[in-house]
């Protein structure tokens, strides 16, 4: 708790203090590659023949994925605390790498915890945290994926509390991470709102984005919450079927309850036990989701609906064919709703996706689900 | 009220219940009783025990496999209190099967079984509000945890809300046993003092006799768990015995170092 109120503290002058500010900026811009383009997707447009799909290209910032906008902001912060350790958890291993450069930009020990079965159909992210300096720790508890790495992310923060940050990389655990994990990714939303006033003139009918955590999406949806007329929808992971353990849709089969710190909708058994899930993207591939994801959905301004492993495989093919973008396999999640939405919708609309990251580190698990003989 | 410390110090032992089935446990509990531990505190096992090492993570994945539930914790804890009146017992959880089950129907259940009191132990008591309110409104002992990181404005806070005692934890960490106690240890004694009259136990690595003595000369009590799931999963088939005969060596340890004295 004592770290939590000093991270808290913390956050809240460094959210004051202009110099903090400037100098994210400047990472962001220079270091990190923002803005981010909004890409017009002509050619997808036209053969799904309904609303105009603009991609918001999160996939082209420095490591690949949105998640560096996080892991400059709170690497800044760390810097600020005095502490020089620096933990984190990974799934897809997008913000472990994340961390990884971060950590060796500013100098900090870092230690990643990643479920084995993440390492193994993520060895490549594995290898480049490697490669950054980081010490990549395998977690074999239950089901070797994000909830386990953050279950032991958490015990060596307790440990280790009084030298070690931990950089959190979703919108997930105790405040005040939810609240600045989205604060630090809202410059999506905000770069988005400009440039398709920009370009169009007018609002979107809708952003979509894919939600594990909710980072991405939170980051996303955040300036336009004030819009009511922009419908708001996150996509989860529907894995591979409907029954308790093959998906994480947490929306779907999901209730109220308390995991790693946070309330929100979990997957559990009728005695509170956490369900095991499954998804062909590591990212997505995690039992719970950020409370404001809860209380968007809740409050009815936001919707969420799942994509299934085929449907998010068959998007990344189509992305890649219509404008040579290949998408993360959580991203594609976000386009696979795209496909099956716009054709419904009316030429003049428009619907923004983000595209969080890209496919690199997804060309394995491709390779083994996509014939292309 | 059996939730008090007849010994200097008290020996607090914990078990996770189901592990390796829920009749072993009645019976290893029976035997910490019987060998002359003061309280039990009952765990419920957990699917992510973030607050726990490797070996009651082991232990809680052992008990899950067969399905054991809060629900049943409670039964096996109704069952203890026929046999041990004068024993404290705690049940020692997670917050969410705690919520699945309804924070009031929990009390309500865990006060018919004869349970002194509960410690959540991913429940700051930041959060606690309407868990104070049922654990009141139940006659119940609320148990929190005071870490050696927790500024002293937070340790009175933790006090005033415990009732029967006030867990302190020896070091930062998970639960597991340590070679050495660290100075930490006497530290948050010496401050909890400072905050409260409740006796203080204190736990978190402690597994020998000496460290046991050690202890028990600025604590009120002590509680031994990772090293009594140690003893049960190294013991198969002979669980019971096996942690009787520790309890036993434990409490010689302790008179023997007052003896000394």
């Amino acid at each position: 708790m004592a770290a939590l109120e000093e991270l808290e503290r913390e956050y809240e002058r460094a959210k004051r203090d202009k110099k903090f500010q400037a100098r994210l900026t400047q990472l962001l811009t220079t270091y990190a590659g923002r803005p981010t383009p909004l890409f017009f997707a002509r050619r997808l447009t036209e053969k799904l023949g309904g609303a105009k799909i603009y991609l918001k290209r999160e996939d082209l910032l420095h490591t690949g994925a949105h998640k560096i906008n996080n892991c400059l902001g709170q690497g800044l912060l760390v810097e600020r605390m005095g502490k020089h350790r620096v933990i984190a958890e990974t799934g897809a291993g997008q913000h472990g790498v994340a961390t990884a450069t971060v950590c060796a930009l500013l100098g900090f020990e870092c230690v990643v915890y990643m479920g084995t079965e993440d390492m193994r159909r993520q060895e490549l992210n594995v290898f480049r945290m490697r490669l950054l300096g980081a010490e990549v720790r395998g977690v074999e508890s239950g089901s070797r994926t994000l909830k386990d790495a953050i279950n032991e992310a958490m015990r060596d923060w307790v440990t280790n509390v009084r030298t070690t940050h931990y950089l959190l990389g979703s919108v997930l655990g105790a405040h005040p991470y939810p609240t600045m994990v989205r604060d630090f990714h809202r410059v999506i939303g905000r770069e988005a709102r400009a440039q398709i006033l920009k370009a169009e003139g007018k609002l979107p009918a809708a952003i979509i984005a894919c939600v594990g955590g909710g980072s991405n999406s939170i980051g996303i949806f955040y300036d336009f919450i004030k819009d009511e007329k922009v419908r708001l929808i996150g996509v989860e992971a529907g894995g591979r079927g409907e029954k308790l353990g093959d998906h994480a849709a947490r929306f779907r089969g999901g209730s109220p309850g308390v995991l790693q710190g946070t309330y929100s909708y979990v997957l559990q058994d009728s005695g509170g036990q956490i369900a095991l899930t499954h998804s062909v993207s590591a990212g997505l591939d995690y039992p719970s989701i950020g409370p404001e994801h809860a209380a968007l959905r809740d409050a009815g301004r936001a919707e969420y609906v799942p994509a299934s492993d085929a449907e998010a495989l068959a998007a990344t093919t189509l992305l890649a064919r219509t404008e040579g973008i290949i998408p993360a396999l959580e991203s594609a999640h976000a386009v696979a709703e795209v496909v099956k939405r716009a054709p419904r919708m009316k030429k003049s609309e428009i619907v923004i996706v983000n595209i969080s990251g890209r496919g690199d580190k997804d060309i394995g698990i491709m390779r083994e689900n996509l014939n292309l003989d | 009220m059996p939730l008090a410390f007849y010994k200097k110090p008290a020996l607090v032992v914990y078990v996770t219940c189901g592990d390796p089935d829920l009749a072993t446990t009645r019976e290893i509990v029976l035997a910490a009783i019987e060998a002359g531990a003061d309280v039990i505190e009952l765990g419920v096992p957990f699917s992510d025990p973030v607050a726990d090492g490797p070996v009651i993570q082991r232990a809680s994945e052992r008990a899950l496999k067969h399905g054991t539930s809060l629900a049943q914790v409670l039964t096996l804890a109704a069952e203890v209190r026929v046999q041990a009146q004068s024993t404290g017992l705690i049940i020692f959880s997670y917050l969410n099967p705690i919520l699945q089950m309804g924070m009031e129907k929990f009390c309500k259940v865990t006060r018919a079984a004869g349970v002194d009191g509960v410690l959540v132990t991913d429940l700051p008591v930041e959060e606690a509000g309407e868990y104070l309110r049922a654990m009141r409104k139940y006659d119940l002992a609320p148990v929190f945890l005071a870490a050696p990181t927790s500024p002293d404005g937070r340790l009175k806070r933790i006090a005033e809300a415990s009732r029967g005692f006030v867990y302190a934890v020896s070091r930062t960490g998970v639960t597991g046993t340590r070679q050495e106690l660290a100075s930490d240890a006497k530290k948050l004694v010496k401050r909890l003092r400072r905050v409260t009259k409740l006796p203080i136990a204190l736990g978190f690595g402690i597994s020998t006799a000496e460290q046991f003595a050690e202890v028990g000369e600025f604590a009120d009590a002590v509680v031994v768990g990772s090293a009594i799931v140690e003893h049960i999963e190294r013991n198969r088939g002979r669980e019971a015995a096996a942690v009787g005969e520790f309890v036993r060596t434990l409490l010689a340890g302790a008179q023997l170092s007052v003896a000394a004295r």
